[in-house]
């Protein structure tokens, strides 16, 4: 093993609160890189990783989900999306099944190719699945600041932005949800860097380290986390300073508050939180997809036994859900944290059952 | 069976399998056909046997970094020859091409085709080739179907491979599939990682010459090394270790991989032969590869352990073991 891990992993285990400590990895990018590492089994059973709601198609509530499937069912549209969407179940069919059947649907790795596409083929409408927190949505701030510059007429986004910090005040709140410290996720502080997590340290008194992904950056940022618990000494630290700055990237946070404003959202398996959103401006509503591509929506309804918004929370472990691994997996999901490659559900699937 | 066909119909998990065993073999299935092996292995007399297998081709772009559809269509035949110990003899070529396509590409992916068969000592025998309207097909798409001879008595098959056999791969994984993702239009990322795409069976048959303990062989194409290792495993019902800090990987390719949430042991190879051997001709068997060119950077990845349920282990670079799951849906369609 490698020596500095040794170090940390001894530190961790000597330095374990003896009443047990619950660390939130925020995102689904940590959850895989836990899962995939075994970091897990070098952790004394006092330290207690729960994973979050940081994965950005799990928490797409199902009416927008429906509404994303009911457009490419009813209008003759072009529709881009990241890989992960195309496989959520909804409750009538799934992007995949409306592909198959000869929807225009397309994956794509960059927004910037939906807009591309929007300017070859005037005659199409187009529209662009906007999903994610801080980390994507300068991205689509910049997509519509070059749509609206150049008053593209045919292009669209379904916005279903959220916010990090903001969620996070809201699961501190929740009684059934203990959780005394954060694992933050570091490439949303490259964008808002430390700041907007320090009322949680100062409020609610709960440690905060924005890590790497790395196993090793995991490992130190527990490390961090326990020195901070043991001494009561709750502070915002970064522990990813190779990539983050305590004010993070000023101009993609100003190109994101241009386009976008703070709303309500609702958060699938947790339900509406205030001001956890970013929603259009009025000056770019006119991009707007779901104003633009009305549907009727059928009355979601969540899979019977389906456990993700109590995984998605951080109360159940994915093992807990009687539906894993039995009804749901990653090659028939039924519900939205095992169908994303960064959800819990699949991250324990694929890398933490025992054989 | 679902209604209609998806393209996960075509990812190599599960509905792959659903597709094959629900319908085709419903339809088609013998006695032969069902060991659904790279190839398929028939006696001619005592002493000799003839491997017989067939490929598709639907790459797209038709051209990527370190190779192109036509190289591809004869290395993937020879390939599943070598797979299973068979010395390639012929190759059937079948063209079907698009109204449009520029005669100059096609040229040159028949120039790419001439090179791989003079580097293998093989020609195409028998071949067809039809043309479609535009949009029927996608530029052109290739069948190519191999025959080939084992006659030596020498039987390569998953059913040989024995507790305490070393496992050995050729060099580093992942390289096609990443390859082939950066010259995508939807994913055009600057990187110099160029497809493995190569022809095995001159090093196959170096390996069978220094040692009489190779078990089995396996190409590890869609899905990667992890579906090839999963699928011995379950076979033989003997546990596989594998370990982390053992398996290659460029760092180009890694950083990749990170960087899309992708597992490079789930990662298409075209160029990656999985052995397993006798532990004890390990050495001399790497020594062998390493003359090879197709073999240079060739490693120990892994060793198969005593009975178990047939899993995959893998020991990590943080040193701890999971499981290793069998491969369950490609991304990314049409890399072969």
């Amino acid at each position: 093993m490698h020596k500095k891990i040794e170090e940390l992993k001894d530190s961790i285990i000597k330095n374990k609160p003896q009443k047990g400590i619950n660390i939130m990895e925020v995102c689904g990018t940590h959850t895989m890189a836990i899962s995939r590492s075994g970091l897990r089994q070098l952790l004394p059973q006092e330290i207690n990783l729960i994973s979050g709601p940081g994965c950005p198609v799990c928490v797409t509530a199902s009416h927008d989900i429906d509404h994303i499937i009911g457009i490419i069912r009813e209008y003759p549209a072009t529709l881009f999306t990241f890989g992960d969407m195309i496989r959520v179940p909804g409750t009538v069919s799934s992007l995949q099944d409306e592909r198959s059947r000869g929807k225009d649907v397309r994956v794509c790795y960059s927004p910037m190719d939906s807009l591309e596409f929007a300017r070859k083929n005037p005659e199409k409408k187009v529209v662009f699945v906007a999903i994610g927190f801080e980390t994507t949505a300068p991205l689509t701030a910049v997509l519509l600041r070059q749509a609206a510059q150049e008053d593209i007429k045919n292009f669209y986004i379904f916005n279903t932005h959220k916010l990090v910090p903001p969620a996070l005040e809201i699961l501190l709140l929740d009684k059934e949800i203990k959780v005394d410290a954060f694992l933050c996720p570091g490439h949303v502080s490259a964008i808002i860097g430390s700041k907007p997590y320090d009322f949680i340290a100062n409020k609610y008194r709960a440690p905060c380290v924005i890590s790497g992904f790395e196993p090793i950056d995991i490992l130190q940022s527990l490390d961090m986390i326990i020195d901070q618990y043991n001494t009561d000494n709750p502070k915002v630290e970064i522990q990813y300073d190779r990539v983050v700055k305590p004010d993070g990237n000023p101009a993609a946070v100003e190109a994101i508050y241009e386009v976008f404003e703070p709303v309500d959202s609702d958060w699938r398996g947790v339900g509406m939180l205030p001001l956890t959103g970013l929603g259009l401006k009025s000056q770019y509503s006119k991009f707007n997809a779901a104003k633009a591509f009305p549907v009727d929506i059928p009355q979601p309804k969540e899979p019977p036994g389906c456990k993700c918004g109590d995984v998605l929370k951080g109360i159940l472990k994915p093992f807990d859900c009687k539906l894993f691994a039995a009804a749901c997996t990653p090659e028939k999901p039924i519900g939205p944290c095992m169908v994303s490659s960064e959800g819990s559900c699949a991250a324990y699937y694929k890398y933490e059952r025992k054989a | 069976m679902d209604e209609i066909i998806q393209l996960s119909h075509g990812d190599g998990g599960l509905k792959t399998g659903q597709l094959i065993n629900d319908l085709l073999m419903q339809y088609l299935g013998n006695e032969v056909l069902s060991s659904l092996d790279d190839s398929s292995v028939i006696d001619i007399d005592s002493n000799k046997k003839l491997a017989f297998t067939t490929d598709s081709f639907v790459v797209d772009p038709i051209f990527f970094p370190g190779g192109d559809i036509g190289k591809l269509s004869i290395c993937g035949t020879v390939n599943d020859l070598a797979a299973s110990g068979a010395h390639p003899a012929a190759i059937s070529l079948a063209l079907i091409l698009e109204e449009g396509l520029p005669v100059k590409q096609l040229e040159e992916i028949l120039s790419s085709i001439r090179k791989t068969l003079d580097e293998t000592g093989l020609e195409v025998i028998t071949g067809d080739t039809k043309v479609v309207g535009r949009g029927n097909a996608d530029s052109i798409f290739i069948n190519t179907a191999g025959i080939g001879f084992i006659d030596d008595n020498y039987i390569i098959s998953p059913e040989k491979i024995k507790e305490g056999d070393a496992i050995i791969i050729n060099g580093p994984i992942a390289d096609h599939g990443l390859a082939i993702l950066s010259k995508r239009d939807e994913f055009n990322f600057q990187t110099d990682i160029e497809s493995d795409c190569a022809p095995l069976s001159l090093l196959v048959s170096d390996i069978k010459k220094i040692s009489g303990n190779i078990h089995a062989l396996r190409d590890a194409t869609r899905g990667g090394l992890a579906t090839v290792l999963c699928e011995m495993a379950s076979r033989t019902s003997l546990d596989i270790e594998i370990f982390e800090e053992d398996i290659p990987v460029r760092i180009q390719t890694r950083g990749i991989c990170e960087f899309l949430g992708m597992d490079p042991l789930y990662i298409a190879n075209e160029g990656k032969m999985v052995i397993f051997a006798a532990s004890e001709d390990a050495d001399k068997i790497l020594k062998a590869m390493k003359k090879n060119k197709y073999g240079r950077e060739s490693v120990i990845i892994g060793k198969v352990s005593n009975k178990g349920k047939g899993s995959v282990f893998l020991n990590t670079q943080l040193g701890t073991r999971r499981l290793v799951d069998i491969h369950y849906s490609e991304q990314l369609p049409r890399i072969c």
